[in-house]
């Protein structure tokens, strides 16, 4: 073992060492997501900058493309994490594990090169297959989709695997079930089809049975996970409570999925399912805050890892307001009607993902660096700690800056284009141009510089955290230790 | 806490076990079962999503008073760029065009059926926007639009749709397309909408506005 704070991988199993290099990818990725967004939020106040070279379309499909894939890349790193130590044996198809680490790195910057220097094809099937399907969040040509696609099913079949090799402890279960849903969904999203309702049909499945199902439950596993590792939460406690969020976030959720099919020509029995079932959502989430935070506050917010704690409460949190609270507020097709496809979902969008998915990958990054240093200190009176505090704080202002921002830009965008001019092309304008409406694209940019700036303390607090300890971390309390084996 | 989850059965590990696996699939048998039939009822030749070939003739967006919102009305023959084509023409038309849209990812600017991005105009209705000017010169504005619009600005904040290369084929494609989106059924989105004016006649005009009108023949 090396000595403590400095960055070794002989203090990591094989199933960290591997998640690591998508931690570090995921982080990478994050920084892009986060200049493309910036790009993008400048070309609402200066139409010229970059038309013609980086059209919004260009930096808004690689903004929402880099926040996908460093999701993914951060949940398979997570779950590369916790592999060996919930299974008990070491991870089954290392190996296979690195390749396609590799794999899909590699294929993540060939499709960024394509995005930037190709941007556009013809009207035919090739541009599909070779250049972009145009259909947000999986705009990825149709190769990719089928690598990832083959990459999902060794990862999966790593996890299974282990797991079956091992031990299956509750979260396993939940997690190797999950899993398979998760990546049979994205086959829904392959499809070409001319038809445009049938198009967004499908499009759906991807998209809201992944945020508002399957992530949210892939994230129960991880955050029951961290509760027991930063505070020693014992493990009946954290399953029983998992079973209870796949039982109110599937039971909702699921049906929840016709919330989309409000106006896209689906049938009109949808208004009725989507809405219910939608309002329900939010009540897993506040679950997920209790359970949260009783066990906090149960252990007296004593951790091995300040940082990691920290950033899981913001994710319950930052998921309650994000989706529960946020998606709540427009879910009903009476308000939906007027708020669909406004700055409205634009600020749910953007604290939802941050709260419910950044937050969670980015407790793991730290549970990593902790670990990767030798397992240092972290707990109280960390050296350097005000930098992780601070970037946890401008990180959650800037968010939170933006998501007022566009929330404002949305209502007035409700009721002039949508409520008075009835969506034509001038209507459209005459929201855009209101003094309201421009206000608010201007704090969104300040509030993005926010983040911006939390980002890069972030990123610099991520390679430094720790350097400078020499204490070993915090042990958990006897009783606190045995929930952990 | 630690002895309520062992005690109690609603806060057991098992009773909820048990729950999530009934609840979730029994939630997704509903699921694939309104799949079926919604799938079914947005194929394309449906009363919700209509044939491809209804490009040719006019559509309009009335209100309807038992429904309570605006529907699509499929009016007279009224053939896109004057010919009327078969169903598989037609089909093959709206092909190229939805091929278009996604190869030039317009839904990274635009919003269609409401889904998509904020930056420029909605599209569902974009086929009867009265912006294209009037109705005789709607088809050929389109094209030209859509070929080059960098010089054809049509608001004060500058913002411009950037020239995407796209050919003169694809355009005639693209706004086939878009006649055949602005015919779906979308259950009243978008509301309040002013469609352009495509009557023939004053007199025709007059009675278009009127709901009874509408009745005639809405797509339901
Ligand atoms: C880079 C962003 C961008 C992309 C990509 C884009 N558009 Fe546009 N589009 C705009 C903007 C901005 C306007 C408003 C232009 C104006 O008012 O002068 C517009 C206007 C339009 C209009 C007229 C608006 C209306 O309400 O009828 C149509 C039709 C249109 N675009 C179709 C398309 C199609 C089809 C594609 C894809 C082939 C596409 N656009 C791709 C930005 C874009
Ligand atoms: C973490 C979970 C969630 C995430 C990440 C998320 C994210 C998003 C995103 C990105 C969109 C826009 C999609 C697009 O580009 O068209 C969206 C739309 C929507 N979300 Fe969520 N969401 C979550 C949970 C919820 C919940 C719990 C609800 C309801 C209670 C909800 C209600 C909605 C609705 C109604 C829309 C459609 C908006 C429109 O009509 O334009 N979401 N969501
Ligand atoms: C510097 C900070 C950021 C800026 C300036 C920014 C800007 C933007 C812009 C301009 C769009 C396009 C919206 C439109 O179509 O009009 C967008 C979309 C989006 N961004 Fe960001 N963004 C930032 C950070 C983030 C972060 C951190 C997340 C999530 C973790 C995020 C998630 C999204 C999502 C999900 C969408 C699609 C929303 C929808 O379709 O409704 N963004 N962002
Ligand atoms: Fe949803």
């Amino acid at each position: 073992m090396a000595s403590l704070g400095v960055l070794d991988s002989a203090n990591l199993n094989g199933g960290q060492k591997l998640a690591v290099k998508y931690f570090t990818v995921a982080i990478a990725l994050f920084g892009a997501q986060v200049l493309f967004g910036l790009l993008a939020g400048l070309q609402y106040l200066y139409p010229d900058f970059l038309y013609g070279v980086l059209d919004f379309s260009v930096n808004r499909m690689l903004h929402i493309n880099a926040l996908v894939v460093w999701l993914l890349f951060g949940f398979i790193g997570a779950v590369y994490w916790l592999l060996e130590d919930e299974s008990g044996v070491p991870v089954v198809g290392l190996a296979l594990g690195n390749l396609v680490f590799w794999v899909l790195t590699l294929a993540v910057v060939v499709v960024v090169g394509i995005y930037l220097l190709v941007q556009v094809g013809p009207g035919e099937m090739k541009s599909i297959w070779l250049i972009n399907e145009g259909r947000e969040y999986i705009e990825a040509p149709r190769w990719a989709d089928i690598g990832i696609v083959v990459c999902m099913l060794a990862f999966f079949y790593n996890v299974a695997a282990t797991f079956m090799k091992g031990r299956f402890t509750g979260i396993g279960g939940v997690l190797v079930l999950d899993l398979v849903a998760l990546a049979g969904l994205y086959t829904a999203g392959m499809w070409y089809t001319p038809n445009i309702s049938m198009d967004q049909h499908w499009w759906w499945w991807v998209i809201h049975l992944w945020v508002e199902a399957t992530w949210e439950v892939l994230v129960g596993c991880l955050l029951a996970y961290g509760l027991i590792k930063t505070m020693g939460v014992r493990r009946k406690i954290v399953e029983t409570w998992l079973y209870i969020e796949v039982a109110l976030l599937f039971g909702s959720g699921i049906l929840g999925l016709g919330h989309h099919y409000f106006w896209i020509g689906t049938p009109e029995y949808w208004l009725a399912i989507g809405g219910f079932f939608s309002a329900l959502e939010p009540i897993p989430l506040v679950a997920m805050v209790v359970h949260a935070v009783f066990d906090a506050g149960h252990h007296k917010l004593k951790s091995t890892n300040n940082p990691a704690l920290a950033w899981m409460i913001a994710q319950a949190f930052g998921n309650f307001f994000g989706a529960g609270v946020w998606g709540f507020m427009h879910t009903l097709p009476q308000i939906n009607l007027y708020t669909h496809g406004t700055q409205w979902t634009a600020s749910h969008g953007h604290l939802a993902f941050f709260g419910a998915y950044a937050t969670i990958v980015i407790a793991f990054v730290y549970l990593a660096v902790q670990k990767w240093r030798g397992n240092v200190w972290m707990s109280g009176e960390l050296v350097g700690a005000w930098r992780w505090k601070w970037a946890i704080f401008l990180l959650h202002v800037g968010m939170i800056g933006m998501t007022m921002a566009l929330l404002i830009a949305g209502y007035e965008q409700s009721q002039i284009e949508r409520a008075i001019e009835g969506s034509g092309w001038m209507g459209y304008f005459a929201a855009q141009a209101h003094p309201w409406f421009q206000q608010g694209m201007t704090w969104r940019m300040i509030s993005g510089w926010v983040f911006a700036a939390g980002f890069l303390l972030l990123a610099w607090d991520l390679l430094t955290i720790g350097s400078r300890e020499s204490r070993p971390a915090r042990r958990l309390e006897p009783q606190e230790a045995m929930a952990v084996s | 806490m630690a002895e309520m989850t062992t005690n109690y059965w609603w806060a057991s590990e098992s009773f909820w076990k048990k729950m999530a696996i009934w609840i979730t699939a029994a939630s997704a048998v509903v699921l694939i079962f309104l799949t079926f039939d919604t799938v079914a009822k947005i194929t394309a030749g449906g009363k919700r999503v209509p044939a491809y070939s209804v490009i040719n003739h006019r559509i309009d967006y009335v209100f309807d008073e038992k429904r309570n919102h605006q529907v699509p009305v499929i009016g007279p023959e009224e053939p896109l760029f004057g010919r009327s084509l078969s169903e598989s023409e037609a089909a093959e038309l709206v092909n190229k065009g939805k091929l278009t849209v996604q190869a030039k990812n317009c839904m990274n600017c635009h919003t269609l059926l409401g889904n998509g991005a904020y930056f420029a105009p909605d599209l569902t209705k974009s086929w009867l926007d009265p912006a294209w000017g009037s109705k005789e010169v709607r088809e050929q504005s389109m094209i030209e639009f859509l070929m080059d619009p960098s010089d054809k600005l049509h608001n004060a904040l500058g913002r411009r749709m950037p020239k995407l290369g796209i050919t003169e084929e694809e355009a005639r494609a693209t706004v086939a397309f878009l006649k055949w989106m602005s015919a779906i059924d979308t259950n009243g989105f978008p509301a309040n909408f002013k469609p352009i004016d495509q009557a023939d006649t004053p007199a025709e005009a007059g009675a278009q506005a009127t709901p009874a009108a509408a009745e005639s023949s809405p797509v339901q």
